[in-house]
């Protein structure tokens, strides 16, 4: 069973939506026996990344992610959360991933928020399986975790390289919403999947 | 970099998506969940759905409708028409929009687009703005362009997240979008801008992302009857240089 953490953090039913187009069975939970319980977990998130942070605390939930040994997939503000800190807010973060989180400069070349459709490039993990550098996903953010040795694909917004997908361990991020990045997103959910 | 977003616009009125043809009322141009998923699949950045029912039942609808079309599609959508509240927004989001446009409501109470973004972050919310030059003033309306505000564009669109900027002299012309006023919010705003109204041409296209700088360039007729199927308009585009999804 896949289990996806159920924190009010907006739009987690999309994530939902994904995994039942790819008619793969999933559970929407805030219950440690469940989440424990669980072959992957996903762990989505929209909107701040302070008021995320104190949802998944307030439910008692930052420890128990931190200690899943199955794989564990953050995406955009659940990515966000799993690194070091935000200046979001500012908060602190799982610290998971050996990266800070820090807000897009305005540029004429760079609007912020990023959104839309942006290339990954230096993809080095099996959560990219059968994909090419140059693949275009969907961004939707103003916040970026930097370059770290963590780091597993990245992307250029402006002048700014920045992190697009993070791996430590079983644990798995990207900035990006595979959910709504049509079939490559789905390939990408597919391989995480198949992990 | 960031490509530029092409968008087709669906209107839909009591579930089926409608287009006015010749100002002689609405014909209904197909299922809203099924174009939105040939869409998709035919290379659409993003999709726009706008909800034209005047009805409670007719927004009811709406509302399970956007369900089935998050259900359906794979890339991100808006939701608008007829946004009053918080309350709106939230049935819309837990319905699984991915930002919603408000339009005559932020005009209203300008306060509902800080209120909406501070719950949900600003990439939810597209703030939506029908305007017309009046005497050389942009001018923003509501109503579907019916009733004039006295709001200027250009002092209005800084307080939004993403601008869904139409002018209402261009649209439906088919003649070409106001590059010009695309341009000038380029210069003025940091935040994305998609230019609506008028497309007629792949030309039109080009020239909005071009000399419009507009980030991204929505349409409907053009898309609903085929005039220009999005594979050829994005290769198109492509050839004159423009970084677009292939």
């Amino acid at each position: 069973m896949i289990a996806i953490i159920d924190y009010d953090a907006g739009n987690i039913r999309s994530v939902g939506n994904a995994l039942q187009r790819l008619g793969v069975e999933y559970e929407l939970t805030a219950d440690p026996a469940r989440i424990l319980a669980a072959d992957k977990v996903i762990l989505p998130g929209v909107g701040n990344a302070a008021e995320a942070m104190e949802s998944l605390r307030s439910r008692g939930l930052c420890e128990l992610v931190k200690s899943l040994r199955r794989p564990v997939l953050g995406i955009c503000v659940g990515l966000q959360l799993m690194c070091r800190d935000s200046e979001e807010g500012p908060t602190q973060g799982l610290g998971i991933f050996d990266a800070r989180v820090r807000r897009f400069a305005e540029t004429p070349d760079a609007k912020v928020p990023h959104m839309g459709w942006n290339t990954l490039g230096n993809l080095d993990s099996k959560l990219f399986k059968g994909m090419e550098g140059g693949s275009f996903v969907y961004f939707v953010h103003s916040y970026y975790p930097e370059l770290c040795p963590d780091t597993i694909a990245t992307c250029r917004h402006g002048d700014c390289l920045f992190s697009a997908a993070l791996k430590y361990e079983n644990f798995y991020g990207t900035q990006f919403h595979p959910e709504k990045s049509g079939s490559v997103g789905a390939a990408i959910l597919r391989n995480f999947l198949a992990l | 970099m960031v490509a530029k977003r092409i968008i087709p616009c669906l209107d839909v009125k009591d579930g089926g998506v409608v287009k006015g043809i010749n100002f002689e009322g609405l014909r209904e141009v197909g299922d809203a969940v099924e174009m939105g998923v040939q869409y998709a699949r035919d290379g659409a950045d993003e999709l726009v759905y706008l909800d034209i029912s005047a009805t409670q039942e007719g927004r009811r609808t709406f509302a399970g409708l956007v369900e089935r079309i998050a259900l359906g599609i794979d890339i991100p959508f808006t939701v608008g028409g007829g946004i009053g509240s918080i309350e709106d927004a939230a049935r819309l989001l837990d319905a699984g929009a991915d930002k919603i446009s408000l339009n005559s409501a932020a005009i209203a109470d300008p306060s509902l687009i800080g209120r909406i973004a501070l719950k949900y972050g600003s990439q939810f919310v597209v703030v939506a703005i029908d305007a017309k030059c009046i005497e050389g003033r942009w001018t923003c309306t509501t109503h579907g362009g019916k009733r004039l505000t006295d709001v200027e564009l250009f002092a209005w669109a800084r307080e939004a997240g993403e601008i869904l900027f139409t002018s209402m002299d261009h649209d439906g012309t088919r003649a070409g979008y106001a590059d010009a006023v695309y341009a000038r919010l380029a210069d003025e705003l940091t935040i994305p801008v998609i230019a609506s109204g008028g497309a007629g041409s792949v030309e039109d296209i080009r020239r909005v992302l071009c000399e419009g700088r507009a980030d991204a360039a929505l349409a409907a007729s053009i898309f609903h009857y085929g005039q220009i199927p999005i594979p050829t308009l994005k290769q198109a585009l492509r050839a004159a240089g423009i970084n677009v999804r292939m």
